[in-house]
């Protein structure tokens, strides 16, 4: 408990709950608590005797593989499975967002969901066709669009329908912050601007969308307006320096910054400008809203700004009263993310988080703040505001938007209750 | 001398910047090939609110109801609401005693009847997705249609009549795109 007794004047309260100036924190030389129960330290050895080190400073070790893989330790940083309808097909995976730290989601572990599986594509026999309202119809071997330039961005991909749990269900689920919040994830995103594509094309005046088909079982469709393409999109090849991993769409996906995920279509192959959008499946109701007024939201694409803290976090252990380091990530598909406050109270008072650099459009945003839990009954929350002054609704104010089984586009503020044993869970406020 | 210095390297800059702007434009332009009608009809399976991309053929749901037996029951039920697949039949909401969010969207509250063609022709069967001809699926559509009590079981589904037929919720239908380009 030694490390807990730190000089109170130094730790400068910034709100009621016990979150901490983090320079104050600093200096104090406060040590942190981790949420899971750090091994004993083990006896020092004698002076000379190294016959008691352990066995891998006496023994070489092994070499390097050819492609690298996590520690053998690490065996419990997974993705959670999941499927719809109880469908073997319509299957994803969700990153585990509480077993990682930063902005980059490793490519193994970034979240998936596929309407019909995956594809096993060989780049050879591969094409990227333009066609419809266009002065030339056009294909692209991969080969040849390898070769073109390209531009890379660290982006966030969020699916439509994370954290459905918390905007439907009427009492909180149990689950942790992988289970509710895991479909986002982010990468370095590098690709071809689809405007090259389009001009070489050459696209006629009065078109304003392109439907845009996925080469997978189900050839997967969605709309895009023309003005996204033309704007920021990217023919995707890369993930984090490597070439896509197959849930991710290899040979090639779409990559449409801060648009809900499905509108990045994976192992695209075909794309028909038009003037208005083809009316795909997804479009009719998975991807829509119904709003109370029983108005039907169609092609609501960005995904709004949003913030969720990930330590500590639902099935997550405090092992004792005393300092913590709340942490968690904050983004937007409008902008930059510009300001994240966290409460300790349940919402009755907030403090600024410190935003962690580099803060980049439509990415993950890291935030941490100091925290001094005195081991009583709390409620952590995190809100966002993004650079166009966006803040992250209530529950509440979310849902008097839309009817009680509208489940996409939930941005609004999470919530983890502590109890007083340190276990974390999630609760509405 | 300082002055002369710093304008030759903003020159130098700027030529740098040039000789990179122009091979991108060389670059960019040149990989594209002539895309054939051949090659575009015969990947052309996406069907649109105006009639566009559909091919020829009919179906009744008369004729419809024995591909669905045989094709569709194990997943979506008999009723079209009874299966683990989701409901072709019914509004949008929870049915009666469900909390399950999956099961509260339906076929029937779809705003384009065209899409039902589009998606059962893409996509459907589940596991073999792409093997139904377009006459069974335009029978397929009619049958759906005809659940929903939209049309009866043997009016005639082809190119012409598909494209007319008003889903119940069309006219809820708001564009947030357009809506938030006009006000912006």
């Amino acid at each position: 408990m030694k490390r807990n007794q730190v000089d109170k004047k130094q730790l400068i309260e910034v709100s009621n709950g016990g979150l901490l100036e983090r320079r104050a924190f600093i200096k104090s030389g406060a040590m942190l608590l981790a949420t899971v129960a750090a091994p004993p330290i083990s006896q020092i050895a004698v002076a000379n005797d190294l016959s008691s080190l352990p066995e891998h400073m006496k023994t070489p070790g092994i070499p390097s593989i050819e492609y690298g893989q996590p520690s053998i330790y690490e065996k419990e940083v997974q993705r959670k499975g999941v499927n719809f309808f109880q469908s073997g097909i319509f299957t994803g995976a969700l990153t585990p967002l509480d077993k990682t730290k930063g902005i980059i989601t490793p490519n193994g572990l970034h979240f998936s969901i596929h309407h019909n599986g995956i594809p096993d594509i060989s780049p050879e026999d591969h094409q990227i066709m333009i066609h419809g309202m266009v002065d030339r119809p056009l294909k692209w071997n991969l080969s040849t669009l390898l070769n073109y330039p390209m531009i890379s961005r660290i982006q966030f991909l969020e699916c439509s329908g994370n954290s459905a749990a918390n905007a439907v269900s009427d009492t909180p689920v149990l689950g942790s912050c992988t289970s509710i919040h895991g479909q986002v994830s982010c990468s370095e995103w590098t690709g071809v601007p689809l405007k090259f594509l389009l001009d070489e094309a050459g696209i006629k005046p009065n078109a304003q969308w392109i439907m845009c088909e996925g080469a997978d079982g189900g050839s997967h469709v969605r709309n895009v307006p023309l003005q996204k393409m033309y704007d920021d999109a990217i023919l995707a090849f890369y993930q984090n320096g490597e070439r896509l991993r197959p849930d991710q769409g290899y040979p090639v996906r779409l990559f449409l910054p801060g648009f809900e995920g499905n509108m990045s279509v994976k192992w695209i192959h075909r794309m028909e400008v038009v003037d208005s959008p083809s009316q795909s499946k997804d479009e009719q109701s998975l991807y829509a809203e119904f709003t109370k007024e029983g108005k039907l939201h169609q092609f609501t694409f960005f995904m709004d700004v949003k913030s969720v803290i990930t330590s500590p976090s639902g099935e997550q252990l405090l092992p004792e009263n005393g300092i913590y380091e709340i942490a968690g990530l904050a983004w937007s598909g409008r902008g930059m993310v510009k300001r994240v406050e966290v409460s300790a109270d349940g919402g009755k008072t907030w403090a600024d988080a410190t935003l962690e650099g580099p803060v980049m459009n439509k990415s993950f945003t890291r935030f941490t703040i100091p925290w001094k839990w005195n081991g009583h009954n709390t409620t952590l929350l995190s809100r966002a505001t993004d650079e166009l002054g966006h803040i992250q609704p209530t529950r509440s104010e979310w849902k008097a938007q839309y009817t009680n089984f509208t489940f996409n586009h939930y941005n609004a503020i999470n919530a983890w209750h502590v109890s007083s044993t340190g276990k974390v869970s999630n609760v509405y406020v | 001398m300082c002055k002369l210095l710093k304008f030759s390297f903003h020159a130098l800059c700027f030529s740098i910047v040039c000789i990179s702007a122009t091979a991108f434009a060389d670059q960019r332009t040149s990989g594209g090939k002539h895309l054939s009608d051949t090659e575009i009809n015969a990947q052309s399976i996406t069907i649109y609110p105006n009639g566009h991309g559909l091919p020829a053929g009919n179906g009744t749901a008369i004729e419809g109801k024995s591909v669905y037996m045989a094709k569709c029951l194990a997943c979506h039920g008999s009723s079209g609401t009874n299966g683990v697949a989701p409901r072709l039949v019914g509004k949008e909401g929870y049915p009666k005693g469900s909390t399950d969010v999956l099961r509260s969207l339906s076929v029937g509250a779809w705003p384009n009847a065209t899409t039902i063609f589009d998606y059962v022709k893409r996509a459907m069967p589940h596991n073999a997705p792409k093997s139904l001809s377009d006459v069974e699926v335009y029978q397929l559509t009619a049958y759906i249609l005809y659940l929903n009590n939209l049309i009866t079981k043997d009016q005639d589904i082809n190119k012409e009549s598909l494209p007319s037929i008003e889903m119940p919720n069309k006219k809820q239908v708001i564009n947030i795109w357009n809506l938030e380009q006009e006000n912006q």
